[in-house]
C-alpha cells in the first residue's frame, strides 16, 4: 500500500513542483532585465559615472608641469620617462620628452601623489585596448616646451587658471584625502590658487 | 488539398487533373520545406535565446536586425562558412550520411502536418501512424552519427538517444490513442474534423482521461525530440555535445536544424491531436480567406506549444538517466494505459459523450490557469531578488541605505 501512496506522492509532487517552477520563470517576463549594454547602449557613459578619484589612464597637463621629475622618481616600474634640460640661452627649464608607457603602467597612483601642481593625474578613461604595444606609449611632447614656473603673486593667466585649479583639486582629493580640511583653501574655486604660496611637498608623505 | 485544388483547376479532366494534383502537392511541399521549415528552425533558435534570456533577466541577442531577429541568418552564414572536418578515424561514409538521415526523418513528417482544411501535402489515412514511424527514423541517424564518430562521448550520446527515443515511443504512442479513439480515424484531417472551434470542443477537454493523455503525449514528445529536461543525448556537462561532438560546420547545423524544427512538429502534433487543429468558426464561404484563417489559428496554437517548450527548457533541470527511465516505465506507461482505457470505458458508457464532464474538465483547466496567474502575481509582488549588499556588515548597510 505504501508503494502506491509513494507513487501517487511522486506524481503530485512532480506536477506541483513543475507548476511552481513555471510560475517563477514566467514572472520574469514582467521584470526588467539586469543587463547593462556596455558600451554603446547606456544612458550615460561609464566614464562619467566614475568617481573623480578613479585611477584611469594617466594624463599630463603640460601647461602646469614644472619638470621636477618627481613622478619619474616615484614610479616603481619606470614607465615614465622625462627629459628636462636647462636652455642656456633663455635660462628656462625645457621639457624635451615626456613619455608614459601605458602598457607598463599598473595604475598605482604613486606618480600623481608627489606632483606639486597636479599636472600628472589619473583620468576616468579606462578603455585602453589597441592593436599594438607601440601605440600604448603616450608621447606628450613633440617640440620642447618650457616648464611651468609658479608665480609668487599667484597665477593670472586665464588659460592656465582652470587647469591649475583642476590639478590642485585632484591633489586635494586624490593624493591626500585625509588632510582635506587643512588644505581646503587650496582648492576652493574662485580664489587664485598658486603652488608657489603653498608647500608642494606637504602632501606627499 | 484535393478540394482546394479542384476549385483552382476548374474543369480540367483526366490526366491533366491528376498532374494538377501532383503539381499542387509538390509545389506546396517545396513551399513548406524551403519557405517554412528551414527558416523556422533558424528563427526558433533566435526566439529561444530571446525568451530564455528574458527568463534569466538578460536581454539576449538584440544587435543583428530589429530585436536581433536576423541573428539566425548570421549564425547560419557562419556555420556554412566553417570548415567541414571529418575525423581520420571516423567511419567516413556513415559519418557523412548520418545528418541526412536525421534531416529526412524530420522533413518527412511535414507530409502529414495539416496547416489548414485544404493545405496538407498528403492526407494519408494512417496519418498519425506515419508521423510516429517517420520521426523514429531520426534515431537511426543519431545512432549512426554516434557510432561513426569513433568517439566515446558521441557513442554514449547516440546510445542514450536510442534508449530514450525508443522507450518514449511507447507512452507517446499510447497517449495518441485517446485522440484516435475519440475520432475513430488515424487521418490527421479526420482527427481535426471531429473537434470543434470552441476550446471545450477540443479532444483535450473530452474527459480527465483525455486531459491526462494530452499531458503525457506532450511530455513524451519532448523526450522523443531530445528536448530539455530530457536532453541527455547532448548533455553538455557530461558528453560535450553528445552524438554531434565530432561534427562541425553545416553537418552539425543539420542536426540542430532537425532538433529545433522538431519543436514545431511536436507543437503541430499536439495541436492536431488535442487542441482542435485549424478549427475556426465558419465565418465566410471564400475558400482562400477560410484557409488563411485556419493557417493562422493552426500556427498560433502550434507556436504557443513551441513557446511552452522553450519556457519549460528554461525552467526545468536535466533529469538523470535512471530518473528518465523510471519516469517512462514506472509512471508514464501506466498513466498512458489509464488514459487509453479510461477514455475507452467512457466512450462505451456514454456513447454520445457527456457535456457536463467536458465543461467540468474545461473549468478545471481554466481554474489551474487562474491559479497560475495568481502565483505569478505573488512572485512578482513578494519574491524579489536578494540584494546581497544589504546582507553584509553593519557599516556597509549604513552606506547602502
Amino acid at each position: 500500500m505504501s508503494a502506491v501512496t509513494s507513487w501517487l506522492e511522486n506524481v503530485t509532487a512532480s506536477c506541483s513542483s513543475v507548476f511552481e517552477g513555471l510560475s517563477i520563470t514566467f514572472s520574469h517576463f514582467f521584470r526588467k532585465p539586469y543587463t547593462v549594454e556596455y558600451p554603446d547602449r547606456m544612458e550615460t557613459r561609464v566614464q562619467d559615472t566614475l568617481p573623480f578619484r578613479y585611477r584611469g589612464m594617466l594624463e599630463v597637463d603640460l601647461e602646469i608641469c614644472t619638470g621636477c621629475l618627481a613622478c619619474e622618481r616615484a614610479c616603481p616600474i619606470e614607465c615614465i620617462v622625462i627629459d628636462a634640460t636647462k636652455d642656456k640661452a633663455t635660462g628656462k627649464l625645457m621639457i624635451n620628452r615626456f613619455d608614459i608607457d601605458l602598457a607598463k603602467c599598473m595604475y598605482c597612483g604613486l606618480c600623481s601623489e608627489p606632483c606639486p601642481t597636479g599636472s600628472i593625474h589619473h583620468t576616468r578613461e579606462f578603455e585602453g585596448s589597441d592593436y599594438s604595444l607601440e601605440s600604448m606609449m603616450r608621447r606628450y611632447i613633440k617640440f620642447p616646451v618650457a616648464a611651468y614656473k609658479p608665480k609668487k603673486t599667484g597665477e593670472d593667466d586665464p588659460e592656465i587658471i582652470p587647469v591649475l585649479e583642476r590639478g590642485m583639486r585632484f591633489l586635494d582629493e586624490f593624493a591626500q584625502p585625509a588632510a582635506k580640511p587643512a588644505s581646503g583653501t587650496k582648492s576652493s574655486p574662485g580664489t587664485k590658487s598658486s603652488p608657489g604660496t603653498t608647500d608642494p611637498g606637504s602632501g606627499t608623505g | 488539398m484535393q478540394a482546394f485544388l479542384d476549385t483552382l483547376l476548374g474543369d480540367a479532366a483526366g490526366l491533366e487533373r491528376q498532374l494538377g494534383y501532383l503539381a499542387g502537392m509538390v509545389v506546396f511541399g517545396a513551399v513548406v520545406v524551403f519557405g517554412f521549415v528551414l527558416p523556422f528552425a533558424g528563427i526558433v533558435t533566435w526566439a529561444e535565446r530571446r525568451i530564455w534570456a528574458r527568463i534569466q533577466s538578460r536581454v539576449g541577442p538584440n544587435r543583428v536586425g530589429p530585436f536581433g531577429f536576423l541573428q539566425w541568418l548570421a549564425d547560419g552564414v557562419k556555420n556554412i562558412l566553417k570548415e567541414d572536418i571529418i575525423p581520420t578515424v571516423a567511419d567516413r561514409p556513415l559519418f557523412r550520411f548520418a545528418p541526412y538521415v536525421v534531416m529526412v526523418g524530420f522533413i518527412a513528417a511535414f507530409v502529414c502536418i495539416p496547416f489548414s482544411g485544404d493545405l496538407i501535402i498528403a492526407d494519408l489515412n494512417i496519418g498519425i501512424l506515419y508521423v510516429t514511424a517517420v520521426t523514429s527514423v531520426v534515431v537511426v541517424g543519431i545512432l549512426m552519427a554516434g557510432w561513426s564518430s569513433n568517439n566515446r562521448w558521441s557513442l554514449l550520446g547516440g546510445i542514450r538517444a536510442a534508449t530514450q527515443i525508443i522507450s518514449y515511443e511507447i507512452p507517446a504512442s499510447l497517449a495518441i490513442f485517446p485522440a484516435v479513439l475519440l475520432s475513430g480515424t488515424l487521418s490527421m484531417q479526420g482527427i481535426i474534423g471531429e473537434q470543434g472551434a470552441a476550446p471545450w470542443q477540443w479532444h483535450m477537454f473530452h474527459s480527465p482521461f483525455a486531459l491526462l493523455g494530452f499531458g503525457l503525449f506532450f511530455t513524451a514528445a519532448l523526450a522523443e525530440g531530445n528536448r530539455t529536461p530530457f536532453d541527455l543525448p547532448e548533455a553538455e556537462s557530461e558528453l560535450v555535445a553528445g552524438f554531434a561532438t565530432e561534427y562541425s560546420g553545416m553537418r552539425s547545423t543539420l542536426f540542430f536544424m532537425a532538433e529545433w524544427g522538431n519543436l514545431y512538429i511536436i507543437g503541430a502534433l499536439v495541436t492536431t491531436l488535442y487542441l482542435g487543429g485549424w478549427q475556426v468558426p465558419q465565418f465566410t464561404y471564400n475558400p482562400v480567406l477560410m484557409n488563411l484563417a485556419q493557417v493562422g489559428v493552426f500556427m498560433g496554437k502550434s507556436f504557443a506549444c513551441v513557446f511552452f517548450m522553450i519556457w519549460l527548457r528554461a525552467t526545468l533541470p536535466r533529469v538523470r538517466v535512471d530518473q528518465l527511465m523510471a519516469l517512462c516505465w514506472k509512471y508514464m506507461v501506466p498513466l498512458a494505459m489509464l488514459s487509453v482505457f479510461g477514455t475507452a470505458t467512457l466512450m462505451v458508457a456514454l456513447p454520445n459523450g457527456s457535456h457536463t464532464l467536458r465543461m467540468a474538465t474545461f473549468a478545471v483547466v481554466v481554474g489551474v490557469v487562474i491559479r497560475f496567474a495568481f502565483k505569478v502575481r505573488f512572485h512578482l509582488k513578494r519574491a524579489r531578488a536578494l540584494d546581497y549588499s544589504s546582507l553584509s556588515t553593519g557599516a556597509s548597510q549604513g552606506l547602502s541605505s
